[in-house]
């Protein structure tokens, strides 16, 4: 498999790898992917009070275009909006990175994982808004997941 | 100090042509350059000569009775397709059965498959946890209508080597006819055809330190006579067997690399084991959950293949670019599925998608062993550290309990 440059780029120097606290209210974590179809992204976002991403950290078991993908959007995300996050769409990585047909779902994952995380992340605030909880008047609209 | 790179452990892909083949075969180019079919001028006659040297060398390596059991093809996935195809078509007024394995290579399984087409019928024959054929399942599996039993003598995946002895005495007390493809085995692994009763057994040149496009089938002559059709018609060349004219550098070339192989593949045999032994302890010294695939006891002494547990192999085959290994992951194949034969073994998808074969030869060093352990050793930290599912089973989190199904594709 011959990758484009971007992806060896990533994948050698990954940008974001980590964790962050998946009990903090500002942090969603979206989980995607399956260890038997050999591709799982992990993927944490920490969102601000006002709806912009803070950071991001990934974590993926997957191939060089998978790491790379996940990488990408790390980079991408942060500054955004969750609404700006979501509009996100798979051809764009797939266009940035050059993936071959055959890599696509690997970006189509790494959508996924930012609209788990986003999902999450909106969960927690509903929660905590439900139970009366440091109420956030900024709140995104109520999730039900995507 | 690092050794020269790029490091070659792809020894079961194929193999450099050791130089003492390459100046053997190199005269028969040029001023040797006769069709070993012309009967009737020196040109021909030395290369026909030079042809039955050669045929005599491969015999010998494989314990055939005579040189002209050998009949000389373009490679191991054309004998195959002659020895199956072949059997098949000849005896299809006493039988249409014939019996393999899910871990065969896909030369045998995909002309299983066409035969199916036409009419046959194929048990394909589950293997243990450790890859082996048991030789009771082949026995319980024959029928009056079977024609052929196709067995390999060593898995080009796994390395697993097959109780051929015990299988060909199933078949020869069954009456049934007995094929292996023996391309990874010979000439590391002990193959006597007389002794192990086969019957027909494959053979390829470019496995064994001899040229690409240049192989053989062993067709038995004798107890019992074993009757083929041909699948290439024309001029009648190996015994009507398999028309066209001869590869006589080839041929040359397969000869000298199975007359090294006679004389040294005992020792060779050794050497690569112990290295192969060496590279598994370093890794296993230093990384956890490192699964070997298949059999180490009945194994070829160059195999390895091993799964890194939550690391993907297509990215750690990317991380050590700098040495050439093949995976069973889904992600280096145009399916996307993982290796079958990693399957086969009941080996969970999740595993499969971590293996790495490392193949080593009669060129790799104790040196370029170490120095690929270590650097191993730490890509598989770096890409654990950045692999979710190695964090969750640190954290105590059983993966197979994880409902994948909601995230999955």
């Amino acid at each position: 498999m011959a990758y484009s440059n971007k992806v060896i780029d990533h994948y050698e120097n990954p940008r974001n790898v980590g964790s962050l606290d998946k009990d903090d209210p500002n942090v969603g974590t979206g989980l995607v992917g399956a260890p038997a179809c050999g591709d799982v992204m992990k993927l944490q976002l920490k969102i601000g009070d006002d709806g912009i991403i803070e950071d991001a950290k990934f974590k993926t078991f997957g191939c060089g275009s998978a790491i790379a993908s996940s990488s990408l959007i790390t980079e991408w995300v942060k500054g955004k909006t969750v609404d700006e996050a979501m509009t996100i769409k798979n051809s764009e990585i797939v266009e940035e990175l050059s993936l071959p047909p055959v890599k696509i779902h690997c970006s189509v994952l790494a959508e996924d994982a930012i609209k788990a995380a986003i999902a999450d992340f909106r969960k927690k605030q509903a929660a905590r808004a439900a139970t009366g909880q440091a109420a956030d008047a900024r709140q995104p609209r109520a999730a039900t997941g995507k | 100090m690092a050794p020269k790179l790029p490091i070659y452990m792809d020894y079961h892909a194929t193999t450099p042509v050791d130089p003492r083949v390459l100046e053997a075969m190199l005269p028969w180019f040029t001023e040797r350059f006769g069709n070993a079919a012309s009967r009737n001028h020196s040109f021909g006659w030395a290369a026909e000569k030079a042809v039955e040297i050669a045929r005599q060398r491969i015999a010998s390596l494989i314990g055939a009775e005579t040189p002209g059991e050998i009949i000389f093809t373009s490679g191991a996935t054309e004998s195959d397709n002659l020895a199956l195809k072949g059997v098949a078509d000849f005896h299809r007024d006493e039988g249409n059965h014939i019996i393999t394995a899910r871990t065969e290579h896909k030369a045998v399984l995909d002309a299983c498959k066409r035969l199916e087409r036409q009419g046959c019928a194929v048990t394909y024959l589950d293997v243990e946890r450790d890859g082996r054929v048991d030789p009771a399942a082949v026995r319980a599996a024959i029928t009056d209508r079977t024609v052929l039993v196709s067995i390999m003598l060593a898995n080009n995946e796994i390395g697993t080597v097959q109780p051929i002895a015990e299988i060909g005495e199933v078949c020869r007390e069954k009456g049934v006819l007995f094929h292996t493809d023996a391309v990874q085995g010979v000439g590391k692994v002990e193959l006597d055809v007389e002794s192990m009763k086969v019957d027909l057994a494959s053979l390829s040149a470019h496995k064994i330190y001899g040229p690409k496009g240049i192989g053989a089938l062993y067709v038995r002559r004798k107890k019992p006579r074993v009757r083929l059709a041909p699948i290439i018609d024309g001029g009648g060349h190996e015994r009507g067997m398999r028309s066209g004219t001869l590869n006589v550098p080839g041929i040359v070339g397969f000869g000298e690399a199975c007359a090294i192989l006679a004389a040294e593949w005992r020792g060779e045999s050794a050497r690569v084991g112990s290295l192969r032994d060496r590279l598994l302890a370093k890794l296993q010294a230093s990384l956890d959950e490192v699964h070997v695939n298949g059999s180490l006891e009945h194994r070829l002494p160059g195999n390895l293949n091993v799964s890194f547990a939550y690391v993907e192999g297509e990215a750690l085959m990317m991380a050590i670019k700098d040495v050439a290994v093949s995976s069973g992951s889904a992600c280096t194949s145009a399916s996307l599925e993982p290796s079958y034969v990693l399957r086969a073994l009941g080996i969970g998808e999740e595993l499969a998608h971590s293996s790495i074969r490392f193949g080593l030869g009669r060129f790799n060093t104790e040196e370029e062993v170490d120095w690929v352990a270590d650097l191993v050793v730490d890509k598989v930290r770096k890409l654990r550290e950045m692999s979710p599912l190695y964090e969750m089973a640190k954290a105590g989190i059983d993966l197979g309990s994880v409902d994948w199904s909601q995230n999955a594709h």
